[in-house]
């Protein structure tokens, strides 16, 4: 009834290339910011915080850069872990370096880091394409966590060898370290997330995403347009360690607190985001977001019914809670190999249409 | 047929060779493309038509020989360079981006004529905006010219084969090239198409002045629309001239109906 384009007629281009063309889904977004603004922050507890919001807000960060690079260009990466760690000892570094440096710019200096780390690590992508980037990007993971570990340096010469964020504050407002409130957490990651998916929505709608497409779609194709791989290539790495840098970066100092590189930033999350945006669908924004909430949710949210609902030992809960998640992502991929983006792609068509069939 | 041999040759091969290993491709093959003309390549198939091409927008470099384009020996250089002095082409297979649009595919034919910097796109700010409505509407003529309208925001994966093809032509298009190289634009295509495909071939040759070379099976077709015509096979020449020369050489007879050695 209210889905449709039919009567709002564009005059201009730009109305034409806005991100949201149909005026129920604008008002929709207007709706959601507001919530996420407005609405949250007030209602906001220790729980929600620790265990739904900040890992969302975190992982879409994470997720929207990993897309860029695989989604939007098409450069399999499993070094994310790797990159993250790279974010993350580096913001510790330039807190403990530079005190008086406000958090927000430690935030986006430990992505610039991540970026020239990430271009590093991304040059083999000039030679090697697919499954073959995938093990040179496997090897920037293993790399990035070893030398962490092993170079003192990095934690500062700690006995434990863990990292540990100091309290930092913004406008007078602790968001790091233990006795930050969670509506503050919350809020500057919030903040952040939206900054960079607007940023992110801007680069691929215009010259650059379109040249990262090219690449990926057909790279023989894009060459003889005039669009030089090298240089596409290495932007779609930099950004995408910017965000990945960034997520891991509040991961850290934000989220966790503290952090041991091998535990907080192994392989085993460079194949958590690889599934958030496989299932949340490769090359959509929308997708990352899907993605890291149902990754992040579902787990959650299996919790409260087994143990919660039905009463079950919370050890075999666990256990199960991991064979659950893994059959539901395979027979989600198998039901909709391209992702959450696709079937609300889908669902969008189909409610256009509605109420009738064709 | 336009009278062309006074005119200077925009691009000049001069003694190719080009070999893989042991085999040879192209054998000291020299021809030159006039400004303004159509001019055609034609030959069996293996003949080194498309490993010509190839030469032309720099996947291959040849072992020998020398290009000439627009006065000045051209040194070695990638495929995305050449594309900046202003050659554009379309493939045998398609070779579109198929995850995105028609519209989004044309635009990145301009992608060589914008100009704003990642820090303006990644705010859309400034030159972003501006520069993207600019191109869109370059674009958008192309797309009416091109009489594709209704396709603009399908992605071209799930277009039929004749419209993929208009869709590579017009991403070609965009880049306002000086030289277009088609290779077998009107392969697979039923007569209507075809018809249609010549039309938009005669008319950017006319319109926009557009110089192309184009590789051809149909001999009806290439006759029609082409100034001049370059005859390959095994990688030679054997034959170079207009349309009506090129009928009347016995090497070119020989090689497409065969000749009985006794």
């Amino acid at each position: 009834m209210f889905y449709r384009e039919a009567g709002d007629f564009k005059t201009s281009y730009s109305d034409d290339g806005q991100t949201f063309p149909i005026a129920f889904d604008r008002w929709r977004y207007y709706a959601v910011m507001a919530v996420a603004f407005l609405v949250i922050p007030f209602l906001i507890n220790d729980y929600w915080e620790k265990s739904i919001l900040m890992p969302f807000l975190v992982w879409s960060t994470v997720a929207i850069g990993l897309n860029i690079l695989t989604g939007y260009c098409g450069q399999l990466s499993l070094g994310t872990g790797g990159f993250m760690a790279v974010g993350a000892y580096a913001s510790y570094k330039l807190m403990t370096a530079f005190p008086e440096l406000n958090i927000f710019f430690v935030v986006l200096l430990s992505g610039g880091i991540t970026a020239l780390v990430g271009v590093l690590f991304g040059l083999p992508s000039m030679r090697i394409k697919g499954f073959y980037l995938a093990v040179a990007t496997l090897a920037a993971q293993f790399f990035l966590v070893w030398l962490f570990n092993k170079v003192p340096w990095f934690y500062n010469y700690s006995a434990s060898g863990q990292i540990t964020a100091p309290e930092r504050s913004v406008f007078g407002i602790l968001v790091t370290g233990p006795n930050a409130a969670p509506w503050a957490t919350y809020l500057f990651a919030l903040v952040i997330l939206t900054g960079l998916a607007w940023v992110a929505r801007n680069l691929t709608r215009g010259r650059v995403g379109r040249s990262w497409m090219a690449i990926r779609d057909m790279d023989i194709a894009a060459e003889i347009i005039g669009v030089n791989p090298l240089a596409t290539k290495l932007s779609a790495f930099a950004v995408s360690s910017f965000y990945i840098g960034v997520g891991g970066a509040l991961f850290f100092s934000v989220y966790l607190g503290a952090a041991e590189v091998g535990e907080a930033f192994g392989i085993d999350k460079s194949f958590l985001v690889l599934f958030m945006i496989i299932i949340g669908g490769l090359g959509s924004i929308f997708g990352s977001f899907a993605g890291a909430a149902f990754m992040v949710l579902l787990p959650v949210l299996l919790k409260n019914v087994l143990v919660g609902g039905l009463g079950w030992p919370t050890d075999l809960a666990a256990h199960l809670q991991m064979l659950i998640v893994g059959g539901l992502i395979v027979l989600f991929l198998i039901l909709e190999p391209h992702g959450l983006a696709q079937l609300w792609r889908i669902a969008k068509e189909k409610l256009r249409l509605w109420p009738f069939p064709h | 047929m336009r009278d062309t041999a006074t005119v200077e040759p925009m691009l000049d091969i001069r003694n190719i060779t080009l070999r893989f290993g042991g085999v040879v491709a192209i054998r000291d093959i020299s021809f030159d493309i006039r400004q303004g003309e159509i001019r055609a390549i034609i030959g069996p198939n293996g003949a080194g038509k498309s490993s010509m091409l190839n030469v032309i927008n720099g996947f291959y470099h040849p072992q020998e020989g020398e290009i000439w384009f627009r006065g000045k020996r051209r040194g070695p250089m990638r495929p995305h360079e050449i594309a900046r002095q202003g050659l554009a082409r379309t493939f045998q297979n398609i070779a579109l981006f198929k995850g995105m649009t028609t519209l989004d595919n044309i635009m990145t034919g301009r992608m060589t004529r914008m100009r704003s910097s990642m820090l303006e796109q990644a705010l859309w700010w400034g030159r972003a905006e501006r520069e993207e409505n600019a191109h869109r509407e370059k674009v958008e003529r192309i797309i009416d010219f091109l009489e594709i309208q209704s396709i603009r925001k399908t992605p071209v994966g799930r277009l039929p084969y004749g419209l993929q093809k208009r869709v590579e032509l017009g991403r070609a298009l965009a880049a306002e090239p000086e030289l277009l190289l088609l290779d077998e634009p009107m392969a697979g295509m039923n007569v209507e198409e075809k018809e249609d495909m010549s039309r938009f071939i005669l008319d950017v040759n006319d319109e926009f002045g557009t110089t192309i070379a184009l590789i051809e099976h149909d001999m009806g077709v290439v006759m029609d629309i082409s100034d001049r015509v370059v005859v390959l096979d095994y990688g030679r020449k054997i034959g170079d001239g207009t349309p009506d020369e090129v009928r009347n050489n016995p090497d070119v007879i020989d090689a497409y109906l065969g000749v009985s050695h006794d």
